[in-house]
């Protein structure tokens, strides 16, 4: 492996990091994003309880970002 | 009397559901709610319940704490402690606190988790950063937990074992487009110690030679004490046209006792006339064994390591599930900004591929139905 070209691209995209980037959705066309639907987790209480019933009863744990438990709880 | 046989500990698994990104994006404070929920879980001859309560307030400013209270109350009457024991009543109390300190675009979350119940006591200490950046169109998470478990054994007062859990947490969501939005997160996970069940056995025949003489459970499972596990999931939203959502989501998880597992989730949310949201989902789940799991050893002392927890087992499971919200006020009410009336309902199948019912002489393939019920409010002031 090229590790130099790795570092080098690297440095490229953290550098890349300080210049200002201009956001591609503007700030009012944001309407639909705010919306309570497009959440990933409407109710943490709710989906990290959903969660836990996976985790119980499956070999599988961890990643599950398209529920949340906000509080931590389960 | 064996009394409790082949519960999953629950406070074990802790720490990867601690790490779980917080719903609001970096740079904006939880907002203050609290929520009361009785849930249910009904299937495999094992029944829980329990209430749950969270609240959550912040200064408006620079910090929000959270405060959760979890019980579950267990009777179990499954199929292992029907072919290993007998059936047992058992409750868990799980307690959790977080405080979050937003400064800038950046926020710091630090957590304490503590689960009880009669053979198992859990801590998990948490803490994690968000960063939104480009515009606040991206956000940064990473995150860590550290569980220190105690084991002990409600048949053997002399029986004390530990293991710790390490998790180690990444995730980014990313606004796509005015209407789309995705999140990607991966988690490592390494666990140390005592990782088995101290009641369950696994199945050996009663003559090597010969299936047909028979079986027993005299052999306890021994299992490898460590674990390492890696899971990548991604998820999209995406806002249709009319005022509905679709969602997907796609989950890879791999460890080193052999588990590969595969799950996929769709979702759809819709709100009717003004009020109400319904939402529909499926989810299917799919892993294959562990390496030293099998339904059925010839010998006592097979392996090093031997397993027969169904959860080790290569299987599959469909989850279809309804929600309906309700929105009771219509512009607030005193001191309340909202308050929603919530219930779901969930309808699980679990299909096993090599885990057979040992209640019966010829032991054919196992499957059951679960039923999920979740009745909560939720106000926001």
């Amino acid at each position: 492996m090229n590790y130099r070209g790795v570092l080098i691209a690297l440095t490229l995209f953290l550098l890349g990091g300080c210049s200002q980037v201009e956001p591609w959705v503007k700030p009012y066309e944001r309407a639909h994003l705010a919306d309570p639907i497009m959440s990933f987790s409407r109710d943490p209480v709710a989906d990290g309880y959903i969660s836990h019933i996976y985790q119980v009863r499956e070999g599988a744990r961890g990643a599950e970002g398209g529920h949340g438990g906000g509080c931590g709880c389960n | 009397m064996v009394v409790g046989v082949t519960r999953r500990h629950l406070g074990a698994i802790l720490p990867a559901l601690f790490l779980v990104s917080h719903t609001a994006p970096a740079g904006v404070l939880p907002e203050d709610r609290a929520d009361a929920m009785y849930h249910s879980y009904d299937g495999g001859g094992v029944e829980v319940d329990g209430p749950s309560y969270l609240v959550r307030k912040g200064d408006g400013k620079r910090f929000s704490a959270s405060a959760n209270y979890y019980v579950d109350s267990i009777s179990s009457a499954s199929i292992d402690v029907l072919t290993q024991g007998s059936p047992y009543n058992e409750q868990r109390t799980q307690w959790t606190g977080s405080v979050d300190y937003i400064h800038a675009d950046t926020t710091m979350t630090a957590g304490y988790s503590n689960s009880d119940e009669s053979d198992y006591q859990s801590d998990t200490y948490s803490f994690s950063i968000s960063q939104a950046m480009f515009g606040d169109l991206t956000t940064v998470t990473l995150g860590y937990s550290y569980g220190d478990d105690d084991v002990s054994s409600n048949v053997d007062s002399s029986f004390e074992r530990s293991a710790e859990h390490r998790n180690y947490h990444v995730s980014l969501t990313q606004v796509l487009t005015k209407n789309l939005l995705l999140s990607l997160n991966y988690d490592a996970i390494t666990d140390e110690g005592y990782l088995q069940n101290p009641y369950r056995r696994v199945r050996v025949q009663n003559d090597p030679l010969d299936p047909s003489a028979g079986w027993n459970f005299n052999t306890p499972e021994t299992y490898p004490n460590t674990r390492t596990s890696n899971a990548v999931s991604a998820n999209f939203i995406y806002y249709l046209p009319y005022r509905a959502a679709v969602k997907a989501g796609y989950r890879y998880y791999t460890d080193d006792w052999d588990i590969d597992a595969h799950n996929v989730e769709v979702g759809y949310v819709h709100p009717l006339w003004d009020r109400w949201i319904v939402e529909f989902n499926y989810r299917y789940y799919q892993q294959d064994q562990a390496d030293f799991y099998s339904d059925l050893f010839q010998f006592p002392d097979q392996q090093n390591f031997m397993a027969r927890d169904k959860e080790l087992s290569k299987f599959k499971d469909h989850t279809l599930g309804v929600m309906l919200s309700y929105d009771v006020f219509e512009n607030g009410w005193g001191y309340l900004d909202r308050a929603t009336l919530n219930v779901k309902y969930s309808r699980i199948w679990f299909d096993y591929d090599n885990y057979s019912d040992a209640r019966q002489a010829n032991a054919p393939g196992y499957d059951f139905t679960a039923d999920v019920l979740q009745l909560f409010a939720s106000v926001w002031y």
